[in-house]
Parts: C-alpha cells; structure tokens; sequence
C-alpha cells in the first residue's frame, strides 16, 4: 500500500513537472472540449487521434465505479502554476490501469492540450522510477521549490 | 547495528544552499547530537559564508573588496585555489565570475557536500549517500550491503531517469539546461552554453566533479572529449546527453554502469 501512495505522489509531482516544462512544447496534438472544462477528448479527423493512449484506459471526467479486484487511489490536490491538478489512479494490485483527471486547468484549450499530452506519459515514467530501485537522483540542480516535484523528494518519502 | 541483517536507516531531507540536500545514512547518525546533524550544521555555515545571494557572507564582500581573503572564513582561500585549478585546466570554461562578481558555486556545493559525506565516514558510517540538488557523494555500500544506485535524470523528459549508475565510494554530478534554464554561460562568448542538454561527471571528489560538469556543459560537444583528455586519469569519467536525446561518453564511463 505504501508504495500504491507513492506512485500517487510521485505522478501526481511530476505531473505538476510537465506543467511547468511543457509549457512551450510546439508538438502537442490538438483536442476540442466539451465545454464543461472537465472532460476533453482527441479531435475527430486528424493523425493526433492516434496519439491516446491505446491500451492504458486513460480517462477523463468523473470516476465510475470500481470494478471488483481494483482499488481507487485518488491523489492530493496539486496546484501549479496552471490551476489546480487532481488525479484519481484505478490500481491493479501494484499496476497502474487507469488514471482520471478529477481537477485540471482548464482555463485554456492549451492547458487541456498539455493535460493530455501529460498523463499518459506519466503514467510510465511513475513505474520507470520505481522499478529502476535507485537510492539518489543526479540532475541539474533543482531549488527548493523544484525539489518537491522531483524523483528525489518522492524517494526520501519512501520506507 | 541490526544483528539480523539490514541496519535501520535514516533519511532527512534539509532546505540549505537553496537547494535540498537529501541524506540517507544509518539511523544512529541521527539525533541533535548525531554526526546526521553536525553535518546538516557544516552546510549552513557553508551557506553563510560561501552564499553570492548573502550581502554578508564572506564572499560577497570579499567579491566586493570589502573584506581581505585573509579576514574571511580559511576555507574561502582553499576553495579559490580549487577553482584556480580547474579554471586553468579547463582553459577558463570553469570561472569563478561566472556573472561578473565572485561566484564560486560551481565548486561549492559538491566540495560542502563531499566535506558532509566525509564528516559521516569520520564518525563511523560504512555507508551514506548525501544529494545536494542533484550532486550526489556515495560513501561505502547501501543498507543492505549492495552498491549504490544513483538515476541519472533525463533532461529531455522531466521525471524520467536516462540512465543508472552504481559504485560504492564515488561522486556523481550532473550540470544541464533542465530546470533552471540555461543558467551555464560561455565565459568565451558571454552567451548561455548551447550543445549539451546535460552532461554527468562521476569520479572520487564531488567538488571536483561538480566543477568539471560546469565546465564540460558550457564547452558544450567538446566537453566529453575533454574530460576523457584532462580528467579521467584522475578517475573521472563523463557522460553527455545531447538536445537529440543521443548520448556520448568517455570510455571510461561504461564501468559505471549496472
């Protein structure tokens, strides 16, 4: 259970990363929204409709019910420089198979772009980092602030 | 000690340097009277005196004359003359005027926590590691026995590790474009560092690898061949990660790899 809330965190911060590196990102695929500024889906007739992420259950909008055998772990609210992120992950034993948007900015079509575009990759990079079992992160230097969105914050949490 | 096994372990976190340094030492390190917490010490001091963003530390006005080398902390003057040295072995790619004024950070804040990791090793931990914001010092072996472990951060894709790299008693620094944006300049043209998205620099001496990574990331392509030319025989190795997301190594650097 502990390395469930983990996973949360850890997605969830560097959700949060991709918010704030992404922002000029040219090569983001477009998507139309429903208006209600919580759900959103790929646009019809163009080759960005492949980009989804086919076989992972990326979702948006609000959570159904859980089916029998998987558990909803529902992340804190993040807030970034965009507005406030929240996400919900639906958990299969140790594995990830679906993340819901539950709070995402959405005061823009560019900010629902980066949504998009975020969480299916960060879906992947959770596990990457989990599964590498390393004890330390060397990068370029983070400040206090960039610190809490970083691989080495989530592993001095860790038991 | 843990007889059965695996000794606790202890992990903390500090705000200094205006980074976080993370330590992951044996529990018994801790405590207000710990070798955890002379060590946390060491790096406030370091920030008092060592900090350009402090009008009253002792490089700030020794950068402004106010202040004579020899009035000023003597680990001022040793830190200058490691500077001086891989300033004059880099052909000036490593300054410590980065911005005009005196700014030895590039230096600094391996050299702080390479000093913490020893002060650890000289109270009786066989095994620590200390992160200060991404420079990491391993010391000895992890809890359970097996070397150290440290991800490499790709700069190219935020939160997502390029690569790992592992050993017992080493340092690994890394200097890149990633977070703060391109904050390494071109001593040569006054212009941001261009060609490198990051470049890791692993060897014995963090403050050494933390200074050879500044210069190696603002020679940009180059940087890897210098290090292989001027450093590895000192027991450096590097390893570049290009805006491509293609990588380059000197030769040494596969012994670091799992």
């Amino acid at each position: 259970m502990r390395r469930v809330i983990l996973a949360v965190t850890g997605t969830v911060a560097g959700l949060v990363a991709l918010l704030s590196f992404k922002s000029h990102s040219p090569a983001i695929p477009a998507v139309t929204t429903s208006g209600t500024g919580m759900s959103s889906s790929p646009s019809s007739g163009g080759p960005q409709g492949s980009a989804g992420p086919a076989g992972q259950g990326f979702a948006t909008g609000a959570v159904g019910a859980v089916p029998a055998g998987e558990r909803a772990v529902t992340g804190q609210v993040a807030g970034t420089a965009y507005g406030p992120v929240q996400i919900q992950l639906l958990m299969r034993s140790s594995t990830i198979v679906k993340v819901t948007i539950l709070k995402q900015p959405s005061s823009t079509i560019h900010d629902l772009q980066l949504g998009q575009f975020a969480f299916p990759r960060l879906i992947s990079e959770t596990l990457t980092a989990q599964s590498a079992r390393i004890d330390a992160v060397s990068g370029a230097s983070y400040t206090s602030q960039g610190y809490i969105a970083s691989l080495q914050s989530a592993l001095d949490t860790r038991t | 000690m843990d007889r059965t096994g695996i000794a606790p372990r202890l992990r903390h976190a500090e705000h200094v340097m205006g980074t976080v340094v993370s330590f992951d030492v044996p529990a018994w390190a801790g405590g207000p009277d710990g070798a955890l917490g002379a060590a946390v010490r060491w790096l406030h001091r370091v920030d008092a005196t060592f900090s350009p963003f402090r009008e009253d530390s002792d490089v700030s006005r020794h950068g402004r004359g106010a202040l004579a080398l020899a009035d000023c902390a003597p680990e001022l003057a040793e830190v200058l003359a490691a500077c001086a040295a891989v300033t004059e072995a880099s052909g000036g790619y490593f300054t410590v005027t980065p911005g005009g004024g005196l700014d030895p950070s590039g230096y600094v804040k391996g050299w702080a926590i390479e000093r913490a990791a020893a002060m650890l090793t000289a109270a009786g931990s066989a095994g620590h590691s200390v992160n200060g914001g991404g420079d990491v010092r391993c010391a000895g072996a992890r809890g359970d026995g097996q070397p150290w472990r440290v991800g490499i951060a790709d700069p190219l894709r935020p939160g997502v590790l390029a690569l790992v790299v592992t050993g017992r008693d080493f340092a690994v620094a890394t200097s890149g474009n990633a977070e703060r944006g391109s904050h390494v300049i071109d001593p040569h043209t006054g212009r941001p560092a261009a060609g490198l998205a990051s470049i890791t620099v692993t060897g014995p001496d963090l403050g050494l690898a933390d200074a050879y990574a500044t210069a190696a990331l603002a020679m940009g392509p180059d940087g890897c061949g210098w290090v292989a030319a001027r450093c590895a025989e000192d027991g450096y190795q590097a390893l570049a990660i290009l805006p491509d997301g293609s990588m380059r190594h000197t030769p040494g650097f596969t012994a670091r790899l799992p």
